[in-house]
């Protein structure tokens, strides 16, 4: 009681002092909570995804399509539960600014391979009996005010012209790092515009996606699929959603280390900033440990005294810092737009967040603490003199 | 009053403080600088003493050895029968604790405690109450005349006043021994008397033992015995 009491009063000393020291630590601590968060948000869909379902692509690259044949085949492969297949679409809502993702799908396998999109039954429904009809998600809806039965209109960058559809469901998240900010429509509808426009790029799709009856035999299914279409005129690579989603991450990679670079810099700098402090305050003070230490209290006191009022700064800043982080994610979200559809502060970002704070309080004590456990009393009084 | 008026002091035949064949020296780029040179003195129960000396004669490194703040390079210190020249560091701690009470010329007070807490400090490292703390400590601050001030901080109190706190501080674990340095060193004469009285007051009415260390030759005259150093000798 009375150790807390006189720590918390030395931290109040200075009240300027302590205060920009507050200040600084929020700033860093901030700043770090919303860099880790950028990055995971990077993860996020990588992250979200299932063990359970693989992504089949051309082997060659993501842009060349593959045969619609290939379904059937893959059904039959060995541990192989079902498929769906999807189509980036790249259409423009109003302006480029709005971007969002859409992918055409086959509704009806789409839906039963995704069960982490929750649609009511009679939007479900809706959905699936209207060619024309879309479901988004719940982000999106809110972010566009869209409402079930409004029309969206997109223009096609891939595919020319503009694409009316009616917007039929809106589905929910199963938890909060589903992804709300997608939408859906029939493959159907693209294959059918595709087969005027371009006929030779009929029926043929971007990916197909696999549910595995067993999530431990991904590997084997990915090589037996692979094999199954060797030597053929459109190769494929099989690979977990997961690594199919990393793929993209990958290319951002250095962008991705140089924010978690950052995020680790500030950290130290601030470190060094408090570490000046307490250096300075225990300076300052050096003859009223040296007299406590006269009195009788040990070494080990005295420096306790120094990392308490270090950790109390420094927790004290911590905590206001991630206090803060989560208005400033939000609003950083926000503005983003869709650019990030996940955009949370985790629990591990949190916890990085109050340990970065202990370490910050830990280190800065460190030195003066022993310093001042290590000088001799009569030093210490003599400088009072 | 000089050491010839003064009656002797009591039980003077057992020596509270024993220093024998004492020096302290330092090395400085390697060059040795003696301070005290073959010290030989005794301290009796109730005697109050007092060193005297010009500046850099030794004085306040011969009170801070005999309080355990410093080490002696050589010879013996035995304060109660404890040599406390080999105890270790954590043991000299635990040793001034208990046996030892610091007035100093600056006070030297914790500026974010009252005078309560200041006085209470030492008895943390006991096993007393909080109760029994603040009996004792309401005693003492009563006994230096500060009852009505001690929920004041020390820059609330006048030079004299933060002194008695610093008194009332070495009082108050009732130690064997209280050492003072230039206790009225940053006071004007007035409240210099007043502080000299105190410690008078105490070394007679409650017999506590004082060594203190003083340039004024008023101060001293208040100490039972005068002792003079002279570049780290005694002179008789």
């Amino acid at each position: 009681m009375f150790v807390t009491l006189l720590v918390l009063r030395n931290a109040l000393r200075h009240k300027l002092r302590t205060a920009l020291t507050v200040v600084g630590i929020v700033v860093a601590i901030t700043a770090f909570g919303l860099l880790r968060t950028i990055v995971d948000a990077w993860y996020a869909g990588a992250n979200a995804s299932s063990s359970a379902r693989l992504v089949t692509r051309s082997s060659v690259s993501l842009v060349f399509p593959l045969p619609l044949t290939y379904a059937q085949k893959i059904r039959q492969v060995e541990g192989v539960q079902s498929v769906s297949w999807m189509n980036w679409f790249g259409g423009v809502y109003i302006t480029e600014r709005n971007f969002f993702p859409q992918f055409a799908v086959d509704p009806g396998s789409f839906l039963d391979m995704y069960p982490e999109f929750i649609l009511p039954p009679e939007e479900r429904k809706a959905f699936l009996t209207d060619r024309q009809g879309a479901v988004v998600g719940r982000k999106l809806a809110d972010q566009y005010g869209w409402k079930v039965g409004d029309q969206i209109p997109l223009r096609g960058t891939i595919y020319p012209g503009t694409w009316t559809f009616n917007l039929r469901g809106i589905y929910d998240g199963v938890d909060k790092s589903t992804d709300q900010s997608q939408m859906f429509f029939h493959w159907d509808l693209l294959n059918e515009k595709i087969r005027k426009i371009y006929p030779r790029r009929a029926e043929q799709t971007g990916v197909f996606v696999v549910r595995l009856k067993d999530p431990q035999q991904a590997a084997e299914v990915s090589t037996a699929i692979d094999a199954t279409f060797r030597n053929s005129l459109a190769e494929t690579l099989t690979e977990t959603e997961k690594a199919f989603q990393l793929s993209f991450v990958a290319m951002t990679e250095a962008i991705l280390l140089a924010i978690q670079a950052v995020s680790y810099v500030i950290v130290v700098i601030i470190m060094a900033v408090m570490a000046n402090t307490m250096a300075m305050t225990a300076r300052e003070r050096g003859a009223e440990y040296a007299t406590m230490k006269a009195l009788g209290f040990g070494n080990g006191y005295v420096a306790g005294l120094i990392f308490g009022e270090s950790m109390a700064i420094a927790l004290a800043g911590g905590l206001l810092g991630i206090a803060l982080t989560f208005p400033l994610a939000a609003w950083f979200a926000d503005a983003m737009g869709s650019l990030f559809p996940i955009f949370l502060v985790s629990e591990a970002t949190v916890a990085m967040q109050v340990g970065a704070a202990l370490l910050i309080g830990a280190v800065a004590a460190g030195l003066p603490a022993w310093r001042t456990a290590r000088v001799r009393v009569v030093d210490g009084l003599r400088a009072v003199a | 009053m000089s050491e010839s008026d003064r009656p002797p002091a009591p039980a003077a035949a057992v020596p509270l403080v024993a220093v024998r064949g004492l020096s302290k020296y330092y090395v400085r780029g390697g060059q040795v600088i003696p301070v005290l040179v073959d010290i030989n003195l005794d301290v009796a129960v109730g005697d109050f003493v007092a060193l005297m000396g010009p500046s850099g004669s030794g004085k306040s490194t011969l009170l801070n050895l005999i309080a355990g703040i410093d080490k002696p390079s050589a010879g013996e210190i035995r304060v109660a029968g404890v040599d406390i020249a080999q105890l270790t560091e954590s043991e000299l701690a635990a040793w001034r604790a208990a046996h030892v009470g610091f007035i100093f010329q600056f006070y030297n007070l914790m500026p974010v405690l009252s005078a309560f807490g200041n006085v209470e400090l030492p008895l943390l490292l006991t096993s007393l109450s909080r109760r029994a703390r603040r009996e004792r400590v309401e005693l003492a601050l009563g006994l230096v005349g500060l009852a009505d001030r001690m929920e004041h901080r020390p820059n609330e109190l006048s030079g004299g006043q933060q002194q008695r706190v610093a008194i009332a501080r070495a009082l108050i674990t009732d130690p064997t021994l209280i050492v003072a340095d230039e206790p009225t060193g940053d006071l004007d004469r007035t409240t210099a008397g007043e502080i000299l009285d105190l410690l008078d007051r105490l070394n007679r009415e409650i017999g506590k033992t004082i060594l203190m260390v003083t340039h004024d030759p008023k101060a001293a005259e208040k100490a039972h015995r005068m002792i003079h150093l002279e570049k780290g000798v005694l002179a008789l």
